[in-house]
């Protein structure tokens, strides 16, 4: 089982690596965004700009994985290598955790801009023991979005799903407090972010990084949202059976 | 025990029933062709026969177990369509990636040799050639050393000679004990390969007999001749299409029917004969079968 995991995870790496500009693009955006919106604003406060920095990691997690997976998982199963995969001895764990392990391979790539310029460019600052906490964060925050793109991915067509993706990834941000510093968004974001997949990850990232208070409320969600999001996704696979005439 | 079988199996697609209470057998070391129109069932039976789809009512086995679980795949062989290999990937690391899913695969360059795609192994598929994806594509069915393939359109594009060799790559896997249900548009494909046809049209099984008693069923002629009065009832012919002046007769011999055309005087030009292609034929087939159902007895 371990090594039909490996097998998926590495032709799916594979097969990005052969596209590079699909590499490349998924470490722009986030690149971009901390030059464009914590250097200028609160590059000079190390505090803040710490926090910032890992709300810009919690962003590009989410986006990189609602994009790639959704959108990607979409567009492969109208493709017709996928009935065909399906006629192989594989379950669907193989597959997720195959898609899991590339798609967190991918992600530390496309982060390391972000840590870089957070490290030279603003007084962000942790400790060793901070930014590997924070790395295994990063990790475990994947999960939620690679699952919530899994379902969308194998719940509908491509266009729907780049539709879904999109409609989604606003409300979570601000829903979830990403665009704002911890404590200060809106009351009501406040209230509701340790509830939504964004902002019971984000907070998650600020205590890995700094002083944050973690609540079991906002971890208990987090394990609610994994859950849950794997159900959806299982059951969207399961259900799934490519294009009616494929 | 048989290696597959479909029990009372219908499948919808909404309001389209696809397929309709049709039962197969497929024993141990048979190698049986599957025949029929596009659309007529033949994608779908297969489709649920390797765990791709589910029934909506009757019942699928795969050696015994449900084809929808993974390890009734094991000994399960399939060729993708060959527009569908992944691009980016090198043949290589195809036929590796399809040989890591099963228990005791063959040694990959016994799968490369045997498929004449030693050369290519390092090619990327999306570069190949229709004729070399095809290739892969059926070589992929054989890696993982299954006791039971599916080949569906293997030689489509393929030139004659790699037509043969291939037609003997299936025949000594048949001759090692395996089980072979071959799809084709090509009858003579069929007849060189299969002792065994099935005929799907319009959702059901309309013949399952030998190679011999189905040709006789769907060898069929078209005699075409321009007439200014239409051409008495001859003896021999099933149908009759005309086109203003221009009359179409179907027929399983057309030599008779032109010696009557002649003998009863029937003032023709323009006579043309040419067999009718499979897709007519099984047209015939399907059509007569609605009204006689002497075939589905066969």
């Amino acid at each position: 089982m371990a090594a039909l995991v490996l097998t998926h995870a590495r032709f799916q790496l594979i097969e990005t690596a052969r596209t590079p500009i699909a590499v490349i693009g998924s470490a722009f955006w986030p690149a971009a965004s901390m030059l464009a919106f914590v250097v200028p604003f609160v590059g000079d406060d190390p505090v803040a700009a710490t926090y910032a920095t890992a709300s810009m990691v919690t962003f590009a997690v989410m986006s990189t994985n609602l994009f790639s997976y959704g959108v990607g998982v979409a567009d492969d199963r109208v493709q017709p290598w996928e009935p065909y995969v399906r006629t192989l001895p594989a379950g669907a764990l193989p597959r997720f955790a195959g898609r899991l392990l590339s798609g967190l391979a991918l992600m530390a790539f496309s982060l390391l801009p972000v840590v870089v310029i957070a490290a030279t460019l603003t007084r962000a600052s942790v400790s060793p023991a901070e930014f590997l906490l924070a790395a295994g964060a990063t990790a475990v925050i994947a999960v939620p979005f690679i699952l919530m793109g899994l379902a969308i991915g194998y719940s509908m067509p491509p266009k729907a799903a780049v539709v879904v993706a999109q409609v989604l990834f606003f409300p979570l941000a601000f829903g979830g407090g990403l665009m704002t510093a911890p404590g200060s968004a809106p009351g009501f974001v406040e209230n509701l972010a340790p509830y939504l997949p964004t902002g019971a990850s984000v907070r998650l990232m600020w205590a890995a990084v700094g002083n944050y208070p973690l609540r079991p409320g906002s971890v208990l969600s987090l394990i609610a949202w994994i859950v849950t999001l794997a159900a959806v996704a299982l059951w969207a696979y399961r259900r799934d059976e490519g294009r009616r005439f494929s | 025990m048989m290696l597959a079988r479909a029990i009372e199996v219908s499948r919808r697609y909404g309001d389209t029933l696809a397929l309709d209470n049709v039962s197969l057998d497929i024993a141990p070391g048979e190698l049986v062709g599957l025949l029929g129109p596009n659309g007529a069932g033949k994608s779908t039976l297969l489709s649920l026969l390797t765990g791709v789809r589910s029934v909506t009512s009757g019942r699928v086995e795969l050696l015994g177990g449900d084809p929808r679980r993974p390890v009734s795949r094991q000994c399960l062989g399939v060729t993708p369509q060959e527009t569908g290999l992944p691009a980016s990937l090198r043949v290589g690391e195809v036929v590796d990636f399809v040989r890591r899913h099963y228990p005791d695969p063959l040694p990959r360059d016994e799968v490369l040799a045997q498929f004449g795609l030693t050369d290519l192994v390092r090619r990327q598929t999306g570069g190949l050639s229709g004729g070399e994806k095809r290739r892969v594509a059926v070589a992929l069915a054989f890696a993982g050393r299954p006791r039971i393939v599916f080949l569906d359109e293997p030689t489509t594009g393929l030139d004659v000679e790699a037509r043969r060799s291939l037609w003997d790559g299936i025949r000594h896997f048949q001759g090692g004990g395996g089980t072979v249900v071959l799809t084709s548009h090509y009858l003579e494909e069929v007849e060189a390969l299969a002792r065994r046809v099935v005929v799907i049209g319009g959702g059901r099984v309309l013949a399952d007999d030998t190679v011999e008693a189905v040709r006789g069923l769907v060898a069929v002629r078209r005699v075409s001749l321009t007439s200014p009065v239409p051409p008495p009832v001859l003896p021999g012919v099933s149908a009759t299409d005309r086109e203003g002046d221009r009359w179409h007769l179907l027929t399983p011999d057309s030599d008779r029917l032109v010696r009557d055309l002649v003998a009863a005087d029937v003032p023709f030009t323009d006579l043309e004969v040419r067999p009718t292609s499979l897709e007519e034929a099984f047209l015939t087939l399907t059509e007569r079968n609605t009204e006689e159902s002497w075939l589905l007895s066969s």
